[in-house]
């Protein structure tokens, strides 16, 4: 998808004016954050598997060669494929390659951030394909021909009157006069269109939440169970993936599923958890005559060794973006690319470079409310702070800033100037202030006084007035 | 139990704009039995810098500050922010470092935020305040999630006569300052503070008090602006008994 990132001020200002929008984010506000507390104070040991979840996440990344080599062997000996893509355009390529050996049509799809990634849709419409998202978020903007907002919940910067008015545009072969006030209406809607689209599919692409080296297994956790229908009934199965899903054994991914329904949406379990190995076996009911993965790079080796690697233990659960106050102000479309919230403000820079995803680690408080609550304790702001450090070195943010900084610093290091320099600031700050004891607009500083008035310092620094009275005893 | 000897680290923005904070922290600290000096040669934390990027500028600063805040028992600081600065993000700057690191650690380890320090070190027992109202609190982000802040300044709240709390809905959410973040992305600050002082004008509260200046003058200034009543100050004015003059932002 076309990266916006650089243009992120004027995205939020567009997002903070969209009323629809302010609305829909309101109840990211709330239903996340208070289901997740429920669950995890529920559960005495959810901070010690947060741990153990970190652990094992680390030591794979750290012999990720080797867990990667042995999942491969695994999905070959159970008579899958594995492709490696280096880029994007390489999964591409790989994933049309096989959709046209499958004289694929249609293609249905479960949710994957990687497919968004790669922007396989837009591809495969290009080459005559048809692409049909079956996680009812998706597929309600893939209606309305925008990207998702989130990473879990893609569709949570609609309303409900949003998504009637898009299914009557869109399925005008039913009863104009149908009711779709409930959101169950919409769901069974949405249901009855996806039905014959999942039994007509050629080929069904999914994401994978994990791959197992010790089985080459890839799973997927859905509520829905659109995946299921997605990677069963078509002949093919696509497995969409990057290279740090890899997780060494099913305990692990047992382990790591227990933080990772309750970090998302507040469930212990996601509704489905689906594990498939290679395709369907001669005494198999149903599933796949393919079985593929696709495992994709695209920049993430280049993380490794670095002070960002820590971000590819990220599971995508969405907790941080849902604590977070920025993308509650402005939603996700505003950061511009595939990935929103803290984890973005990090992933970005990571894979599409910080001369065009600097912005999004700048556009943070430090709160660390996003740190607080990842189930693998990723330090997300310090990996914003260290994109600024590449940023700094760079010289990269704008002039104006880096004078600013410079010339306080210049200050800042020489404590008698320093002193010196601020008694006076200070006094006539004071003085413009006058008796109402605030002010309403001060030079340079107007991005502070747009929004609030800046409180008058009292007059006298507290080193003028220590140092005069008892300084002497210091 | 010695005397302890405590160094006052100011913070730039209590320096500049609100005097009756560091001396407010002076009066709390001997108080609690403290001998309190106040080194001259002290600026900034360094954060403005390190949070830009500005490793080497941080650097320096970080080196002035050690030197002039080694020699005491205990460095003491009015703000979570800046005491969290010190204590958890100064070793990192100097990891590796065989001449700093250890030196760093030294420090480091001495380096306090006000509250915390009279509830948990020196175990205050009685204040001098009081004040007939009700107050509510809001925990400024990096105290509460770097350096654990919560349940000490509500202690100490509740040790002041006559007071009443009003927790406000959410007070652990930012409220939207971050340093120069509060300029840089001024819009997006006030979407995040106009929630903030909606929520603290629900509780009804006359009184808004917090631990960290950057956050009052932010949340001061947007209530302000509102045309809001609700005064603020620093939570170490209100247990000094320091509340004679204009609150942050207030009439002269």
């Amino acid at each position: 998808m076309k990266n916006t990132t650089p243009q992120f001020k004027s995205n939020a200002a567009e997002a903070l004016a969209d009323q629809q929008l302010q609305k829909a984010l309101g109840n990211v506000r709330v239903g996340f954050i208070e289901k997740r507390q429920i669950v995890a104070d529920a559960l005495p040991e959810f901070e010690a598997l947060r741990d153990n979840a970190r652990d094992i996440k680390n030591h794979t990344l750290a012999h990720l060669d080797l867990y990667l080599e042995a999942y491969c062997e695994k999905v070959e000996e159970s008579g899958g494929h594995v492709h490696w893509a280096q880029t994007a355009q390489d999964a591409r390529s790989i994933v049309l390659d096989i959709c046209r050996k499958a004289n694929a049509r249609t293609v249905t799809k479960g949710k994957s951030m990687i497919s968004e990634e790669i922007a396989i849709n837009d591809f495969l419409e290009e080459q005559g394909i048809e692409p049909v998202e079956t996680d009812l978020g998706e597929y309600i903007i893939q209606l309305r021909g925008e990207a998702p907002s989130h990473i879990i919940a893609p569709a949570v910067h609609v309303l409900k009157e949003q998504i009637e008015e898009d299914f009557r545009a869109e399925h005008s072969h039913l009863k104009a006069d149908r009711n779709l006030d409930e959101p169950e209406t919409l769901l069974d809607e949405a249901r009855t269109v996806l039905r014959q689209k999942f039994l007509d599919a050629d080929v069904g692409i999914t994401g994978a939440n994990f791959l197992v080296a010790e089985t080459g297994t890839s799973v997927i956790v859905t509520n829905e169970g659109n995946g299921d229908l997605t990677q069963t009934l078509p002949k093919v199965h696509i497995v969409l993936a990057s290279i740090e899903k890899i997780t060494p054994t099913l305990e692990d991914v047992s382990q790591i599923l227990r933080v990772l329904a309750r970090s998302a949406t507040g469930q212990e379990m996601s509704v489905y958890t689906t594990f498939s190995t290679g395709p369907r076996r001669e005494q198999d009911v149903d599933g796949p005559q393919e079985y593929h993965v696709v495992l994709l790079d695209n920049g993430r080796t280049n993380m490794i060794g670095t002070e960002f690697q820590d971000m590819l233990r990220c599971i995508r659960c969405g907790a941080c973006m849902n604590h977070c106050p920025v993308y509650h102000a402005v939603g996700g479309h505003a950061y511009g690319w595939v990935y929103p919230g803290p984890m973005g403000a990090v992933l970005t820079p990571s894979l599409e470079g910080v001369e065009k995803g600097g912005n999004l680690p700048n556009a943070s408080t430090f709160c660390g409310r996003c740190e607080s609550v990842c189930p693998m304790r990723i330090p997300l702001p310090k990996m914003m702070r260290h994109w600024r450090e590449r940023e700094f070195e760079r010289g990269l943010n704008p002039t104006v800033q880096r004078w600013g900084l410079k010339s306080w610093a210049w200050f800042a290091k020489r404590p008698r100037l320093y002193a010196l320099g601020s008694r006076l600031a200070m006094a006539s700050i004071a003085l413009l202030g006058g008796r109402k004891g605030r002010l309403s607009a001060l030079p340079l500083a107007g991005g502070w006084t747009k929004y609030r008035d800046l409180p008058a310092p009292e007059g006298k620094t507290f080193q003028q007035q220590w140092q005069s009275s008892r300084g002497a005893k210091s | 139990m010695k005397q302890p000897k405590v160094g006052l680290f100011v913070t730039c923005l209590v320096d500049l704009f609100r005097p009756n904070v560091g001396f407010s922290a002076v009066e709390l600290l001997e108080r609690a039995g403290c001998d309190v000096s106040v080194p001259p040669a002290q600026t900034c934390c360094g954060q403005p810098a390190y949070n830009s990027g500005d490793r080497a500028d941080t650097r320096a600063i970080a080196e002035l500050v050690i030197a002039a805040f080694e020699k005491f028992d205990f460095v003491v600081a009015p703000s979570g922010s800046c005491a969290a600065m010190l204590k958890k993000h100064y070793p990192e700057l100097f990891a590796g470092d065989d001449q700093w690191e250890e030196r760093c650690k030294q420090f480091s380890d001495k380096v306090f935020e006000l509250v915390s320090f009279l509830t948990d070190v020196v175990f205050l027992q009685d204040l001098p305040a009081r004040y007939d109202g009700t107050v509510t609190y809001h925990d400024s982000c990096s105290g509460l999630r770097e350096l654990g802040i919560a349940r000490q300044p509500r202690k100490l709240l509740n040790m002041v006569e006559g007071v009443e709390i009003k927790e406000m809905k959410d007070p652990d959410v930012c409220c939207g300052f971050g340093g120069t973040f509060c300029v840089k992305y001024a819009d997006i600050s006030n979407e995040i503070v106009g929630q903030k002082t909606a929520d603290i004008e629900n509780t009804g509260a006359d009184l808004l008090l917090a631990g960290d200046l950057g956050c009052l003058m932010n949340m001061a200034g947007k209530l302000q602006r509102e045309g809001k009543a609700t005064e603020v100050r620093h939570i170490a004015e209100l247990l000094a008994g320091r509340l004679d003059g204009p609150s942050i932002g207030g009439r002269k």
